[in-house]
């Protein structure tokens, strides 16, 4: 009985195949690659609130594999979170997080702090020793007014009027050191962290297609997926190109596979 | 004698793709525009074809340095060639001198992957494709460069050319129309662009045909 109960697993990453993957690397098998959302992320304060952005791109090395893909991650209400690096570590650790904030209003019944996802997401991140590889641009509006956050893989934080983050950080970097300013409106929020993305989509390979924008002000909140489309496709032949449907008939004559075998009993028949 | 560091590499890879096509009276040459490195745009209006002769356009992509030192090796074969035939080389010829050229630096090859395009001097469209160390075939059509794992499979879809064993051997040339094959040109590079980072910016069209040479220029995505 008490056997059983120490197999119980504990929860967690499971290390089993780590000294097994460690042998086969040295005998020069390839790990497998992640995918990776080569990014631009970027986020930051303004008059009434926060304003996160982040471009739609992911990329398996020099190939996009989603076109279309959603970087703004919801933690909470009143919180939501740009993720770049490994796209199953940035997804993972902010539905753990956003979990683990919804079980802690259930239990104090307020609204979570943005200080409190911080939190939660460096302690993880530091405890695994930048192995989860996700940077993150961590913003929102709660009792004590606006956040915004940077998260390091390996769990140093930076608190920040305005922030970037991912392959395109300082394309979107340089746009944010030269225009930003204390006290912007909504909309020049938008267009400012808009233009950032821009500059990530177009001067980082890593960073392409849309733009996507999250304003979080006191007890609202509007998320503007796809707010901006600035590559649309530059051509489109008039000809389409259609594939046959037909199938080449190459054989009809059925061949079976195995000569029919005659079964004859060796022995006495059975007695009746 | 200083010690070489054992990391050190002397190649980089600028990214890009080729296609070229090739038809009865004509041929298309292209390429994209952009240069890069990394995760940076080092261009976005970079010349990737060469025309070394009336009748042969080279295509190239791979790392640049390394394309213009070859570009210009070609350059000046084909000023000596001109000097003692009085003549422009024919594109077979430029094929074979191309050929030997990457072959002649087997143990430290130059790291350009080309696409050679002309016409044949019967007026017939001709590529040859090749690898970095000089191994080349003529085909009816061919694309190289960081798209062309994307771009293949489409023309290989488009343009089903027949096997080079068969006896007697069939002409490579495809069936299209000049105009189509423009056409069938532009999409795929719209398409490759969409999914491989290193491509886009701008699409450079070379046409060969009895007319002479003329270029065409496309827009492709920027990001």
């Amino acid at each position: 009985m008490s056997q059983a109960a120490i197999d119980v697993p504990k929860g967690g990453f499971s290390f089993d195949l780590c000294r097994r993957n460690d042998m086969l690397a040295k005998k020069g098998v390839q790990q497998p690659s992640y995918r990776k959302t080569g990014t631009t992320i970027v986020g930051l304060i303004f008059q009434d609130g926060v304003i996160l952005g982040a471009d739609t791109r992911a990329t398996e090395g020099p190939i996009v594999c989603d076109k279309n893909c959603e970087k703004i991650h919801y933690m909470a209400p009143n919180i939501y979170c740009c993720g770049a690096g490994t796209a199953a570590d940035t997804e993972a650790v902010t539905d753990m997080v956003s979990s683990q904030l919804q079980l802690h209003r259930y239990h104090t019944g307020r609204e979570s702090r943005v200080v409190t996802a911080l939190t939660l997401l460096k302690k993880h991140l530091f405890s695994y020793q930048g192995h989860v590889s996700a940077a993150l641009v961590l913003g929102g509006v709660d009792v004590t007014g606006p956040h915004l956050h940077t998260i390091y893989p390996h769990g140093s934080t930076d608190t920040l009027p305005f922030a970037t983050m991912g392959s395109g950080s300082l394309a979107a970097m340089s746009i944010f050191e030269s225009k930003y300013k204390e006290g912007l409106t909504r909309d020049e929020g938008i267009k400012l962290v808009t233009e950032a993305i821009c500059s990530g989509i177009f001067n980082d390979l890593g960073s392409g297609s849309n733009v996507d924008v999250c304003v979080i002000t006191k007890g609202h909140k509007e998320y503007l997926r796809n707010h901006l489309s600035p590559t649309p496709r530059t051509y489109v032949s008039a000809k389409d190109y259609t594939f046959s449907k037909k199938t080449e008939v190459l054989l009809t004559k059925i061949i079976p596979l195995t000569e029919k075998v005659e079964v004859i009993e060796a022995g006495d028949a059975m007695e009746e | 004698m200083t010690k070489q560091h054992a990391n050190w590499s002397p190649y980089d890879n600028n990214g890009g793709s080729c296609v070229a096509i090739a038809g009865a009276n004509y041929c298309v040459i292209a390429a994209d525009t952009r240069m890069s490195t990394g995760y940076s745009i080092l261009t976005r209006d970079y010349s990737k074809i060469c025309k070394l002769a009336d009748k042969a356009v080279l295509a190239s992509s791979g790392f640049q340095a390394d394309v213009k030192a070859l570009q210009k090796h070609l350059a000046a074969k084909h000023l000596i060639y001109q000097h003692q035939h009085n003549k422009q080389m024919s594109c077979p010829a430029m094929a074979q001198l191309l050929s030997n050229t990457l072959y002649y630096k087997r143990f430290f090859p130059y790291y350009a992957f080309n696409v050679l395009g002309g016409l044949d001097s019967e007026g017939k469209g001709c590529v040859f494709t090749y690898d970095a160390v000089g191994s080349y075939e003529r085909v009816g059509y061919s694309s190289q460069g960081s798209g062309s794992t994307l771009i293949i499979p489409f023309l290989d879809n488009q343009l089903k050319s027949p096997s080079p064993l068969l006896l007697p051997a069939v002409d490579a040339v495809t069936p299209l129309s000049e105009a189509e094959a423009i056409d069938l040109v532009k999409t795929v590079f719209a398409s490759a662009t969409e999914r491989d980072i290193y491509t886009g910016d701008r699409l450079e069209i070379v046409v060969l045909n009895a007319d002479g040479t003329r270029y065409e220029y496309m827009e492709l995505r920027k990001d």
